[in-house]
């Protein structure tokens, strides 16, 4: 562990001083740090967005805010939430992060488009922010039509292009990890040899920059109806509202699959280092997550079953998503079966990798609840629909982020976070999510709609349960702030690989060097080497 | 009917049964699969928990397993498609003979209209027993017709007519939502459906109205001025609605519709969408004229003109010159609507009447 | 030898030569493009499905679309097209003059194109055929004025983002021709100047498409 001192001095930190140097960047690694920033405040942003919705439905009556304050906080979280942390999550810091070092690159293939994409999150984000403080948004963030275009009195317009802004960075950087991953590979690291965080971000990238652009067309033509009353999807004006949702629904379920197909390439990753073996079925993990991303496109209209398409088409969509229910189960147990023979430790990743299967593994199932068209006609639109999306995005992406986040940590700073600390909050947050979330599946059945200021009273217990879980959970999420912060300055330093890790970001320096590795590595073995690496006698080459 | 703490909706419907059956099958389901991995995750790590599995065993994967757990769900998810596709089938075809009760949504009210002229906002009575089909519609944004009890749910939108239908199977008071965010009060545009004994239902609907739904669509009808054109002596200038309602109806550029509740509203507000062949677009649009409970009289008496259960009046005007073609389909209707329908001789336009 | 330092000056760090760096910006190119066709995609998948409800409505609308001014302008496109060309070519070629020269011209005809497209909305300006509360909207036919509105806010949206290329199209030349001018291009380097040669191709593909399917395709219709 203490090899910290045979390491060069200098590193990506500490290369170069002041503001000028972190905002001019074209460093992949900077980059991704000014995006870990911006998303965490983004996550606390939306986080007390959804306290307060918490707060207000402690009660059946609407009686903390107002129901203009509640429709605006609700839409206020969703759009924080998804546009500004979900989507770059991810792939905008680790995927940032890690893909170069991972294929043994110096950068990404256009770092200063990178550094742009950064710009252009930040400027959609002020955007979006300008809009929460003059009148906020009040459209729900799936901005239906003819609400948005036409009878709502909130700030449709300047929500709409940041949201729009927001997409280009999406693209950017999507565009930027194809290219990286087909033209930048060390020699040697062929597309079997890659690990299985870069095939998920592969699969994440096809479409961001298949399907960011017809969101980006979609809230064009929204923005200019509400502007110009264009009429294109107003029924009183000939429009078609339900051609607003096919077109905003053929970009926003895919970009669901934005936001948990890299989560679950950190899962591959950590499972491997903390079994201390090859993840189970490479082959077929890898392919899964190109098949999620192609069956990703077929099934948008699963969320207009009661919408008022035909029968038939609702059937035809249900069918195609229960297809991709499949690829979704093939990575869990092929996660499961990698544990069989392994060599295990509890590490704080490792917790958070157990609690993202087990979520993941409801928020699966209970997609399958909704893509079936007779059960989806009762509980589309309710809790139900709410709990489903919620065990997904934060029992999936928000645990494997952080998972990532510990996991990655050393690397990314030098420094050990307090193991015990982050145990502890890995347990609060399991907890605090099921108790947030799971009794939202039963309001949903009894059929409580989402997005309800007052509800009736007989809900009222499972709300308050839900309200009490959500507490537990802010402190789950506010302690890492509190640990992280502070190893920064005293944590322990971690060495180039403190988990004894495969993957060649593992094999250059903590904090690596401005440009990752001092020699360009050539690749001569599989991903996920623990054999070689465990192997008494014959332990792989560790570069300085 | 509510205890302290419910955790199952009411069941009051045909349809509960089926939708919880299918709820049940899929908890299990999933419960099977949770506990399966969680209890696998569980026995993995403690039995090859580092100090009882020093070296990890390498294993690069199985086809056979993976065949094996792909065809597995594949399979399950089959037989839950072809399961929940019958419910939603039955979901979505409200049988034969139904009574209809029509719907408008607005922010944020609902507003129903029973075809023997009963009006209510935000309530809606209904016989236990007897099938049940809503029409509805929206005056302003997208709203979502909500019955947990009945397990029914449909979007209401602006613009056209949306149905879904039920069959109350016990006697109460159930809850209401519009299920689709539709601004401020989304959460107060709730009310209550009252299931009713039939006898009480037949009492309460013939209570104190001035008649029915589709008489006061009769009185829109010469009040607007529709039967100036819309005539039944086969000399309108507009086509002659004796039977047209249900049956294929062709159009001037070769398509063909029916004339369903959508086709006849469209056809009131927005005329030049679809002309009949034979007509010209000449029938001004009644888009911002005619509130929508107007518009659901006129459909309601079309309707009733339809099955001969009402009839056009008499012509005031010198005759004009029109046809309405009705396209040959099913026989027993084609029968039918020989009798009805204005023979498709083309006659030479006559001076327009003077317009109202 | 200056070439060879111009070489190791366009070098940038992070790649092991200038092949991989060419191969790297052609094929984020194509990507890119790839992102625009979806983007467009979803307008003219927009303006295909009205186009099958609204049939009558399209033939109204598409009947007052100045169809001799669309024409020039797809042969300005097209000979935009292939000034481009030739400035990639002398490029490659290192002669600086010449790729001044057809840079300059098509930046010209981009020029002739939006100022004839500026024409035409004028002309739809005056005729009340802009999308809002003066539209109006009066020909023969049987058809719904409301649904001749919504093929014009897709007409005015569509060209509209096709302009905008257009503008941005402009920008990137300008860039173009200073850094020419400053020597930036050399037969080794030269990829800028294809880069913007592939985006400009594209936006006139999309007119390619834009101009049938505005202008062409319902007018001999006697709707």
């Amino acid at each position: 562990m203490e090899t910290a001192n045979s390491e060069p001095k200098t590193n990506y930190l500490n290369a170069d001083y002041g503001i000028k140097s972190w905002l001019l960047t074209t460093d992949h690694k900077r980059i991704a740090l000014l995006y870990l920033i911006s998303i965490t405040l983004f996550f606390f942003l939306g986080g007390f967005f959804a306290m307060l919705i918490r707060l207000e439905l402690l009660t059946p009556a609407g009686d903390l805010v107002l129901a203009d304050t509640y429709n605006k906080l609700f839409t206020m979280h969703g759009v924080v939430m998804i546009f500004l942390f979900l989507l770059p999550a991810v792939p905008a810091v680790f995927g940032n992060f890690l893909v170069p070092m991972m294929i043994g690159a110096k950068d990404l293939a256009f770092p200063k488009l990178n550094l742009a994409s950064w710009y252009i999150f930040i400027i959609g984000a002020c955007f979006i922010l300008y809009a929460v403080v003059t009148g906020g948004l009040d459209t729900g963030w799936t901005f239906y039509t003819p609400y948005s275009t036409t009878y709502s009195n909130s700030n449709v317009v300047a929500a709409a292009l940041g949201v729009f802004i927001t997409g280009f960075s999406s693209i950017f950087t999507g565009l930027n990890i194809l290219v990286t991953v087909h033209r930048m590979r060390a020699p040697g690291l062929t597309w079997r040899r890659l690990p299985l965080f870069i095939w998920a971000h592969y699969a994440t990238s096809v479409i961001m920059v298949l399907g960011t652009p017809v969101l980006a067309i979609t809230i064009v033509l929204v923005a200019l109806e509400r502007l110009f009353h264009f009429g294109i999807f107003d029924a009183r004006m000939g429009g078609d509202p339900l051609l607003f949702q096919h077109l905003f629904w053929f970009y926003s379920h895919p970009a669901v699959y934005i936001m948990i197909l890299p989560a679950m390439g950190v899962i591959s990753e950590i499972i491997a280092c903390f079994s201390r073996k090859r993840v189970f079925g490479y082959d077929f993990v890898a392919m899964s997550s190109i098949a999620i991303a192609v069956l990703g496109f077929l099934v948008w209209a699963h969320h207009m079953y009661v919408a008022g398409i035909s029968t038939y088409a609702a059937m035809i969509f249900s069918m195609l998503t229960f297809f991709v229910a499949i690829p979704s189960a093939v990575k869990v147990f092929n996660w499961t079966a990698t544990l069989y023979k392994g060599s295990i430790t509890f590490e704080t990743p490792m917790l958070y990798v157990f609690a993202f299967i087990g979520l993941f593994t409801i928020g699966g199932l209970t997609g399958v609840f909704l893509a079936s068209v007779g059960i989806d006609l009762h509980v589309t639109d309710t809790y139900f629909v709410v709990a489903h999306f919620h065990y997904v995005m934060v029992g999936g992406t928000v645990t494997a982020f952080m998972g990532a986040l510990h996991f990655w940590w050393p690397k990314i700073t030098g420094k050990m976070y307090p193991e015990s600390f982050a145990k502890l909050s890995a347990v609060l947050v399991f907890l605090g999510f099921n108790l947030t979330f799971f009794p939202q599946f039963l309001l949903g059945y009894m059929g409580m709609p989402r997005r309800y200021h007052a509800y009736p009273a007989e809900f009222q217990v499972l709300n308050v349960l839900s309200t009490a879980g959500a507490s537990i959970l802010a402190v789950g999420f506010l302690l890492p702030m509190v640990y992280f912060v502070w190893s920064l300055q005293y944590g322990k330093d971690a060495g180039p690989n403190p988990y004894n890790a495969a993957g060649l970001e593992w094999q250059t320096a903590s904090p690596p060097t401005t440009f990752n590795f001092e020699e360009t590595p050539v690749v001569t073995w599989e991903a996920y080497n623990y054999d070689e690496i465990d192997a008494p006698n014959k332990g792989v080459e560790v570069a300085g | 009917m509510w205890s302290n703490l419910p955790l199952f909706p009411a069941r009051a419907s045909s349809m509960a049964g089926h939708v919880d059956a299918l709820y049940f099958a899929l908890v299990a389901i999933t419960a099977f699969f949770t506990i399966l991995i969680s209890a696998l995750i569980l026995f993995f790590a403690l039995r090859f928990r580092k100090s009882r599995s020093p070296q990890a065993t390498q294993i690069h994967g199985s086809t056979a397993l993976e065949l094996l757990w792909t065809g597995i769900p594949l399979g399950i998810v089959m037989i839950i498609f072809v399961w929940s596709s019958v419910i939603f089938f039955m979901q979505t075809r409200p049988p034969k003979g139904a009574m209809e009760v029509y719907a408008v949504g607005k922010q944020w009210m609902w507003k129903f209209q029973h075809t023997e002229g009963q009006r209510e906002i935000n309530q809606l009575h209904v016989p236990v027993g007897r099938d049940v089909r809503m029409i509805m519609t929206s005056q302003d944004v997208i709203h979502d017709f909500y019955v947990p009890a009945f397990r029914i749910k449909a979007d209401v939108l602006p613009g056209r007519y949306t149905s879904t239908w039920f069959h109350a199977t016990v006697p109460g008071r159930y809850h209401l939502f519009c299920a689709e965010y539709c601004g401020t009060q989304h959460s107060g545009m709730v009310g209550e459906v009252v299931v009713m004994e039939a006898g009480d239902y037949d009492r309460w609907a013939s209570g104190a109205v001035d008649g029915s739904l589709a008489s006061a669509g009769e009185k829109s009808f010469q009040q607007y001025g529709c039967s100036m054109c819309h005539r039944a002596d086969a000399a309108g200038r507009g086509p002659n609605l004796v039977g047209v309602f249900g049956r294929p109806v062709l159009l001037d550029d070769g398509r063909t519709v029916t004339a369903d509740e959508s086709y006849v509203r469209e056809s009131i507000l927005n005329p030049g969408a679809k002309i009949a062949s034979g007509f010209k677009n000449i029938m001004p649009t009644f888009e911002g004229q005619l509130s929508e409970e107007e518009v659901i009289g006129l459909v309601a008496y079309v309707k009733a003109l339809g099955d001969g259960s009402a009839n056009l009046p008499l012509p005031v005007n010198e005759p004009n010159s029109g046809t309405y073609p009705v396209a040959p389909k099913a026989e027993g209707s084609a029968a039918k609507s020989d009798k009805t329908a204005t023979p498709p001789a083309k006659t030479v336009p006559a001076k327009p009447a003077a317009r109202q | 030898m200056p070439d060879s330092e111009l070489a190791v000056h366009n070098l940038k760090h992070h790649f092991a030569d200038l092949e991989q760096q060419k191969a790297t910006s052609t094929f984020g190119m194509w990507i890119f493009l790839v992102t625009e066709i979806m983007f467009f995609g979803g307008a003219f998948a927009t303006y295909l499905i009205y186009r099958l409800s609204y049939y009558n409505a399209w033939v109204a609308g598409s009947q007052t679309m100045e169809i001799e001014l669309g024409a020039v302008n797809t042969v300005v496109l097209i000979c935009s097209s292939l000034t481009m060309v030739m400035s990639v070519h002398f490029a490659k070629l290192g002669n600086r003059k010449l790729t001044a020269i057809f840079l300059l011209l098509t930046l010209l005809l981009g020029f002739g194109f939006l100022g004839i497209k500026a024409v035409e909305y004028h002309g739809h300006w005056v005729h009340h055929e802009v999308p809002g509360p003066n539209f109006h909207f009066e020909h023969q036919g049987n058809y719904d004025p409301r649904q001749v509105m919504i093929f014009f806010s897709l007409y005015f949206a569509m060209t509209g983002m096709h302009a905008l290329h257009m503008v941005i199209g402009a920008g990137l030349l300008t860039w173009l021709l200073i850094a020419n001018a400053r020597g930036r291009f050399t037969p080794e380097y030269n990829s800028p100047v294809e880069m913007v040669g592939l985006y400009w191709h594209f936006v006139d593909l999309v007119w390619i498409y834009l101009f049938p399917l505005l202008y062409l395709i319902s007018h001999h219709h006697n709707g």
